[in-house]
């Protein structure tokens, strides 16, 4: 505070403040108003409603009874397993997938560049729900499923799909028929960002290598592979909270069974909060799930980063 | 993302026809010789992607007998719109659709004006805080969504707006998306303009609004189209907010048919299919912003 601010009275200093900085506030002034109420209100409740027995007629601290009681729950234990399967191999494939395909759209003529993005990008602008009830459809466990049918052309008798529980690969039929959906689905995003970055990669890059007499493989391996590391990481990290959170194809194709069979975290949350209204058990799953999200992105972003230079 | 944030939307500015994402500058059809090899992979890969929804607008133009039949048809021999107008009799999809669109506008048009206001605030003004702000807006997105569903929906009931289309348009409206897209665009502007508004003695608010606003239409339209698709496409908290058969969206109500028509499927399709439809013509329509969107935002989907 200087001395001219000191001879001036309060509500001077307050107008001063308020022409300075009012008309900054009213502006951000509804968008934090929504976040406040809608996000970082709840958020703060939320964490109190982990340490409570939410009833009706009021709610009871109860320490960590919630957490207590949700981490021996083999429901839990289920639904994290199921989630981690899930997660592991369709954030693998789908960042995979979406850096080969923007590599080998890359190179092409800017009409069959924009038609491939396009066509991978579309059936992501409809609901996950339509696109989930397509997939049950094509898993059906009739002859007539069009999966069924594929593997009638090589012979093989027809599967249950999505309404196997029998043990598979370490998990169910069930759940890997909801993974082999998921990772049919094309990652439209993650091709999106890569071919942004592919294009800030200089051609001179490649040139030089070529001059060298790299191949193809070389080119990918030790330019674009590196040269993308953080569009890799940033994918891996959005992918991976897709995948954790994943509900959609749950809710539609399988209503988390048969069984627990394909119950997921999100899923498993949904349940015990809107079905059998224990909010005090969903909000510590949630918390718990929170953590897990949390230091899995911290681990990627561990593992992915580092400077990369042009 | 930040570092290469600024480009495309200078590339809207200039409306740019080109593809959104750049390849290789120089070298046009004759100079140069395309490797071609990459179709190989590229065209199954594509065939893939777009099946299921072929194979839903298939099924839901095939009569309910014939969709039951081995082998499959590919093709619908004679194709029908029996499916839609039986549905259209028996659900209330047309009541669906109208919710779908009243929620959709609403919360396209929260995120335009507000977004738009936060943007232009945390790219032109000062006022003390305004990092600290930003970065809990951006920062917020790191919490993920369920993790606020139970006090969210406890709130929305106690100001009794279940099953009422609010309970839905309301909590949507805060947006990182938009006021990140918003602010980098609108820092990108010259501030020159806006100043002579002031000297003009144009107030706060016009300056925003008659100056500010028509110049970022750009940017206003990649969040306008993004909120329009994310709302309408959005499941899980209008399955939470809305139980009401006739209040519900279409993503919700479409996903009752399949317990109520297990043994139509055409019909289920069919509902997928209005449902979308409308967001695959916006897609054709729109396809620059939505590339856009995904690149500067890259948050979506």
């Amino acid at each position: 505070m200087t001395t001219t601010n000191m001879t001036n009275p309060p509500e001077g200093r307050i107008r001063r403040f308020w022409r300075q900085n009012g008309a900054g506030y009213l502006f951000v002034a509804p968008s934090l108003f929504f976040f406040g109420v809608f996000i970082f209100f709840p958020l703060a409740w939320s964490f109190l409603l982990s340490f409570q027995d939410f009833g009706f007629r009021g709610s009871e601290w109860i320490g960590l009874d919630n957490y207590i009681s949700v981490l021996a729950n083999p429901i839990f234990h289920q639904s994290v397993f199921n989630t981690v399967i899930y997660s592991v191999f369709t954030v693998g494939v789908w960042v995979l997938v979406a850096m080969v395909l923007a590599t080998l759209i890359h190179p092409l003529p800017g009409r069959v560049r924009t038609f491939f993005r396009a066509a991978y990008y579309l059936p992501a602008v409809t609901s996950a729900v339509f696109i989930a009830l397509v997939w049950k459809w094509m898993l059906n466990a009739n002859p007539w499923g069009v999966f069924n049918y594929l593997l009638s052309l090589v012979g093989v008798e027809s599967l249950g799909w999505v309404s196997d529980p029998s043990p598979f690969l370490g998990s169910s039929v069930a759940l890997w028929s909801v993974i082999l959906s998921s990772v049919l689905t094309i990652p439209a995003v993650g091709v999106v960002l890569y071919s942004a970055a592919l294009a800030n990669i200089p051609r001179e890059l490649y040139e030089a290598a070529e001059s060298e007499g790299a191949g193809a493989w070389q080119k990918f391996r030790f330019i674009t592979v590196p040269l993308l590391k953080p569009v890799t990481l940033y994918v891996a990290i959005i992918y991976t909270i897709a995948a954790f959170e994943v509900f959609e194809r749950v809710y539609v194709m399988t209503g988390g069974g048969p069984g627990y069979a394909t119950h997921t975290i999100v899923y498993l949350i949904w349940r015990t909060a809107f079905r059998f209204t224990d909010y005090g058990a969903a909000s510590a799953q949630a918390f718990l799930l929170f953590i897990v999200i949390a230091t899995i992105s911290v681990i990627q972003f561990r593992a992915l980063r580092g400077e990369v230079e042009y | 993302m930040a570092g290469s944030a600024d480009r495309p939307l200078d590339q809207v500015v200039k409306g740019a026809v080109a593809p959104a994402v750049d390849g290789p500058r120089g070298g046009g059809w004759r100079r140069r010789r395309y490797d071609l090899r990459a179709l190989i992979v590229l065209i199954p890969v594509a065939i893939i992607a777009l099946f299921p929804l072929y194979w839903m607008i298939t099924t839901a133009l095939t009569p309910s007998e014939a969709a039951i039949q081995v082998p499959p048809t590919l093709i619908p021999n004679e194709p029908t719109l029996d499916n839609f107008v039986r549905l259209f009799e028996q659900a209330p999809v047309v009541l669906w659709a109208m919710n779908s669109l009243i929620i959709a506008v609403a919360i396209m048009i929260g995120h335009v004006i507000f977004d738009s206001m936060a943007g232009y605030a945390f790219a032109k003004k000062r006022f003390r805080g305004k990092n600290l702000l930003f970065v809990l807006i951006v920062g917020s997105l790191m919490i993920p969504v369920h993790v606020t569903l139970v006090p969210r929906f406890i709130l929305v009931s106690e100001i009794g707006l279940v099953n009422n289309p609010l309970g839905v348009i309301l909590p949507s409206i805060a947006d990182v998306f938009g006021i990140f897209l918003m602010r980098q665009f609108i820092s990108s502007l010259p501030s020159e303009l806006e100043d002579a508004a002031r000297v003009d003695g144009a107030s706060e608010w016009q300056v925003f609004w008659r100056i500010v606003m028509p110049l970022s239409r750009p940017a206003v339209a990649t969040v306008a189209i993004f909120s329009f698709v994310g709302a309408w496409n959005a499941f899980l908290w209008p399955l939470i907010v809305l139980s009401r058969r006739e209040l519900l969206t279409l993503p919700v109500g479409v996903a009752t048919l399949q317990q109520e028509f297990t043994q139509n499927i055409g019909m289920v399709m069919a509902g997928a299919a209005v449902g979308a439809i409308p967001m695959i013509i916006l897609f054709l329509l729109f396809q620059r912003y939505f590339l856009e969107g995904v690149r500067v935002g890259g948050i979506k989907g």
